[in-house]
């Protein structure tokens, strides 16, 4: 309400002090405070966030990011803003050589010169046991262990939307399992989402209000640009990391991206790490777990630790959980939530299974509520009750795994270095992360782009450029290898050589 | 912890803090009511009968012989195991063409095979209450506005508004017309928002409504199509009870009505399906948005990777809705099982002076008790439903939590129990009703013992989210064994 004062009595001193200035300038207020009283809060207006006014904080470039253009529609009819920019084709490498691959795919016999999928983290390396478990559980899996009789009821029913007891409790055990037996976790902190896509955006949701950032070290994994941004308002703010060190997070590079946000008047609530990283594919230490929940602590923010690769190591670094350290040193577990899932370490994405796991009943209860808008498919629930709680075949499977995915990661790495490319260190993952610097023309993101779409249009194989992971040094490439046969590695390798057959640095083999 | 509580809350979200979750409110009382004491016919007899979840078990039977018949539909079983790898691996957010092509024919069937449906335009995702959301945040900004005709589903309240950050204003229908939606009730609601300085974004419909049970006519919807297209916003037509009605007049979708109107903006209109009300199975989570605007629809599957339905649940589906002797045997069933459960209630609350509005869809009706309110107000109403939950042990819903617009209309849910229970539930009302009636005199003595109940509806309350369904806990879970 501005502080108007209404001259006109005031100067001409009718009706003295109190019927000439006061009352009116009373009157007025009054007014005033009516109209603000029936006027609905006005919505935010585009862009919603209020971090636009300092753009450099957030370096989006390509990937789908929530710059909000218009509010008025293409077309005739208004829908929503956020609408109007996602419904646009997808501008990022990483999305669109998704589909180009998906349109045109690679088959060894069928479809030779089709394009060959090194975009997509999918682990088809341990099919053929998941498919052996499937023909000799049969009994159990949809049809539930009522001799045979199929319990309708706890498949087609309503079921809790977190999801149910017995597949937490078998989850529990998996994941502990999966990490080594180093943690236990508690069914009743967990919340069952479908897939970790709706994990992640259902934390930002109970962790952060709209124009609240959080800060991620780069390079890190595209999606998260949807999960975190799409619908929540949330900004990422990138903690930039750096190959001298082989993408090694600082605490000094947290604290400064942590500073300079504060300054443009933006509120960090929390850090979103991926432990085992993607794409690079290093660990974080217990050393620097520690160092992180400290400065968490310091700072009074979350940490969302993405551990959904914990089950796919192939080094033999040890991977340490979240879970693990806070058992330790007293650190306050109320600011930590790990997200995990069964898209990668036991290849199920289409299954849509991911994990919530906080100990915060706070967190806990906000997002049990929520999980109502993406739950966990009631028959899938079962089948997975029967196959996780088959401690036997998840040993095997967890053993056969890590024997397959090193195999073709060292074949892939050892194949990549006789073309002279030289890969980041590496633990876990179903990819490698690819130095190709030495082969773009320019060292610069366009560059970068170029040699990308070089080796997608010409040499026919799909790999994720850097930019598209905001990595901060062009030339990087993750490429997945777990989607491959061992005969198909050759094939990779030579259309990689076509492709760049005329860029001057293709070394002769070292 | 150097944490006190204060700061443990403030490290939550807005979202995480508010209660635009709606679980404070007599609807979900009413369910703890349940939980805590739920009805068996042997075990617990004077428990509190649920008849407040809209749950559809009347053809569980049929739906479990295909699947014991179709073992190779399970891709878990010998017979279907070998589609298991392209299955499990399948994360598109486009979906499962055969799903999305068995959905599109199954919604074509259920409309009476008026029109066909696209299925490249099918886009998925959590259930109905994923698809309602998703849709909002494609067509509606924070703070924007969407009428809805009351008496609505209390959870539009939430799916509607709580992360999407809109607002509601209802559209009030009344009783005197059947709370039919008319064009004076539209624009007044309309203008009630532009009054209160609201963007007004679109209009969502139920058809067949919830809670009322009731299809719209032709007319009515031709009357939407044209109020939305003179105020150019969006219309949005919640079509999942669309084959749960049982007697005429028939379903007419959306997509029929604009079919033939030449001067109606497609662009506006979009229809929200789901699988859980007609089939009977809410936990396989499987909601439809079906949109005529690209960039909506574009929008809406780029936002499915937020709940998209596992494949296995697709797969399992696209076997079942493409066998068509299934589906006919199933539609028709379905229908004459309703209509039978409806009539047998209907008819037996008649016979005590309690009437309903006439319906012919839905799990439920909506039930007049205004003749047995002590005060026709929105208190009256609430003091009745009490000694209905408490005493009576009935878990039905008020109408006030459908934000209707008068108050002693309840909604009873039918199709979620067996026939003895029916009885038993019969029962309790009739022998209410007559025992409220004949005590009319002592009214003020009885008045004084009801506002000492045993459940109170107290805000700070949370519903326990995890038990919603008679059979929540499997017999067979590790948790009940290590029990006993």
């Amino acid at each position: 309400m501005r502080l108007i004062v209404p001259l006109q009595s005031v100067v001409q001193g009718r009706g003295g002090l109190i019927f000439g200035s006061l009352i009116p300038c009373a009157l007025f207020y009054f007014l005033q405070l009516y109209l603000k009283r029936h006027r609905s809060p006005k919505p935010q207006s585009n862009p919603p966030s209020p971090t636009t006014s300092s753009p450099k904080l957030a370096e989006m470039t390509r990937t789908s990011s929530r710059s909000n253009l218009f509010s008025r529609s293409i077309g005739q009819v208004r829908i929503s803003s956020r609408a109007i920019s996602i419904a646009k084709p997808n501008e990022s490498p990483y999305y669109i050589g998704l589909d180009k691959a998906s349109e045109d795919p690679y088959d060894r016999l069928s479809n030779p010169d089709g394009v060959i999928q090194l975009g997509l983290s999918e682990n088809r390396l341990c099919f053929d046991l998941i498919e052996k478990w499937m023909s000799e559980n049969l009994g159990h899996s949809i049809t539930g262990r009522d001799n045979g009789e199929l319990n309708i009821n706890g498949i087609a029913t309503y079921q809790p939307f977190d999801g149910t007891m017995e597949l937490k409790l078998a989850m529990a055990g998996f994941m502990s399992h999966i990490m080594g037996g180093a943690v236990t976790f508690e069914p009743s902190q967990m919340v069952l989402t479908a897939g970790a896509t709706p994990a992640i955006e259902t934390l930002c949701f109970c962790l952060a209000d709209q124009g609240n950032a959080f800060l991620v070290p780069t390079p890190y994994y595209p999606g998260f640009d949807r999960d975190v941004k799409f619908r929540t308002g949330v900004e990422l703010i990138p903690v930039h990391c750096r190959s001298t060190d082989n993408f090694a997070l600082s605490i000094t590079a947290l604290d400064q991206a942590f500073n300079q946000t504060r300054k443009h008047g933006t509120k960090i609530r929390g850090i979103l790490l991926s432990n085992p990283a993607n794409p690079v594919g290093n660990l974080l230490s217990r050393e620097m777990l520690y160092a992180i929940l400290d400065f968490a602590r310091e700072k009074n923010i979350h940490v969302i630790s993405d551990e959904i690769f914990a089950g796919s190591m192939y080094g033999n670094e040890e991977f340490v959980s979240m879970a693990e350290v806070l058992d330790s040193e007293g650190f306050d577990k109320n600011r930590v939530h790990i997200v995990y899932g069964l898209s990668k370490d036991l290849s199920l994405p289409g299954f849509r299974v991911g994990v919530i796991y906080s100990f915060n009943e706070n967190v806990l209860a906000a997002a049990r509520k929520l999980t109502r808008f993406s739950s966990v498919s009631a028959p899938t629930q079962r089948l997975l009750v029967s196959m996780l709680s088959d401690a036997r075949f998840i040993e095997e499977y967890i053993k056969t795994n890590k024997r397959r995915l090193q195999n073709m990661h060292a074949l892939f790495v050892a194949g990549l270095k006789g073309l002279n490319i030289r890969c980041a260190d590496s633990s876990a993952g179903l990819y490698c992360w690819a130095d190709m610097s030495k082969l773009i023309s320019s060292y610069s993101e366009k560059g970068e782009l170029e040699l990308w779409d070089k080796l997608l249009n010409v040499g026919k194989i799909n790999v994720t450029p850097g930019s598209a992971c905001h990595c901060i040094e062009p030339g990087w490439f993750r490429c997945c290898f777990t989607t491959l046969a061992e005969e198909d590695i050759p094939v990779v390798l030579e259309r990689i050589r076509k492709a760049v057959e005329n860029t001057t640095d293709l070394l002769n083999s070292s | 912890m150097e944490f006190k509580r204060k700061n443990k809350t403030q490290l939550l979200s807005k979202i995480a803090t508010n209660d635009r979750h709606g679980e404070n409110s007599p609807y979900f009382d009413g369910w703890k009511a349940y939980d805590n004491n739920p009805f068996h016919p042997t075990q617990n007899p004077n428990g509190v009968i649920q008849m407040g979840l809209a749950e559809n078990k009347l053809c569980f039977d049929l739906i479990k012989k295909w699947i014991m018949e179709n073992p190779d539909a399970s891709i878990c079983t010998a017979g279907g195991v070998d589609k298991f790898k392209d299955v499990a691996i399948f994360q598109d957010y486009h979906g499962l063409k055969e799903f999305r092509e068995a959905i599109a024919k199954f919604m074509g069937r259920v409309g009476g095979n008026k029109v066909i449906f696209d299925a490249n335009r099918i886009v998925m995702s959590s259930g109905a209450t994923g698809v309602n959301e998703t849709i909002m945040f494609c067509l509606a900004d924070p703070g924007d506005t969407f009428l809805v005709p009351s008496p609505y589903y209390p959870g539009f309240a939430r799916d509607l508004r709580w992360r999407t950050g809109l607002e509601i204003v209802p559209v009030d229908c009344k009783s005197s017309n059947n709370f039919r939606i008319t064009r004076a009730a539209m624009e007044d609601a309309y203008e009630k928002a532009q009054k209160w300085n609201l963007n007004v974004k679109g209009i969502i419909i139920a058809n067949p409504s919830n809670p009322l049970g009731t299809t719209l006519d032709i007319a009515t919807m031709r009357s939407l199509v044209a109020f939305v297209n003179e105020k150019n916003i969006h219309l949005v037509c919640d079509e999942i009870y669309a084959a749960t009605v049982f007697d005429s007049p028939r379903f007419v979708s959306v997509a029929e009505v604009i079919q033939d109107m030449d001067c109606c903006n497609r662009h506006l209109i979009h229809i929200v399906y789901s699988l859980s009300k007609d089939m009977g199975i809410p936990g396989f989570r499987v909601g439809i948005v079906y949109s005529f605007n690209d960039d909506v629809m574009l929008c809406a599957r780029k936002m499915s990777s937020f709940g998209l339905v596992s494949s296995q649940t697709q797969y399992l589906l696209a076997s079942m809705l493409s066998d068509d002797g299934f589906v006919g045997n199933f539609l028709r069933e379905s229908s004459k099982r309703l209509a039978k459960r409806h009539y047998v209630f209907t008819k037996g609350l008649e016979q005590v002076g309690i009437s309903c509005l006439t319906s012919n869809a839905g799990l439920f009706f909506w039930m007049d008790m205004r003749p047995l309110l002590k005060e026709q107000s929105f208190e009256g109403e609430i003091e009745l439903w009490r000694v209905i939950l408490n005493e009576v042990k009935l878990n039905v819903s008020p109408g006030s939590s459908f934000q209707c617009f008068e108050p002693g209309w309840f909604r009873v849910c039918f199709a979620n129990m067996d026939d003895e229970t029916v009885e038993v539930a019969l029962n309790r009302i009739r022998t209410f009703v007559l025992d409220r009636e004949n005590q009319e005199s002592n009214r003020s003595k009885r008045c004084w013992r009801k506002k000492h109940l045993r459940l109170s509806s107290s805000s700070t309350r949370l519903y326990d989210e995890t038990i919603m369904s008679p059979c929540m806990i499997s017999p067979h879970s590790p948790l009940v064994r290590a029990k006993t």
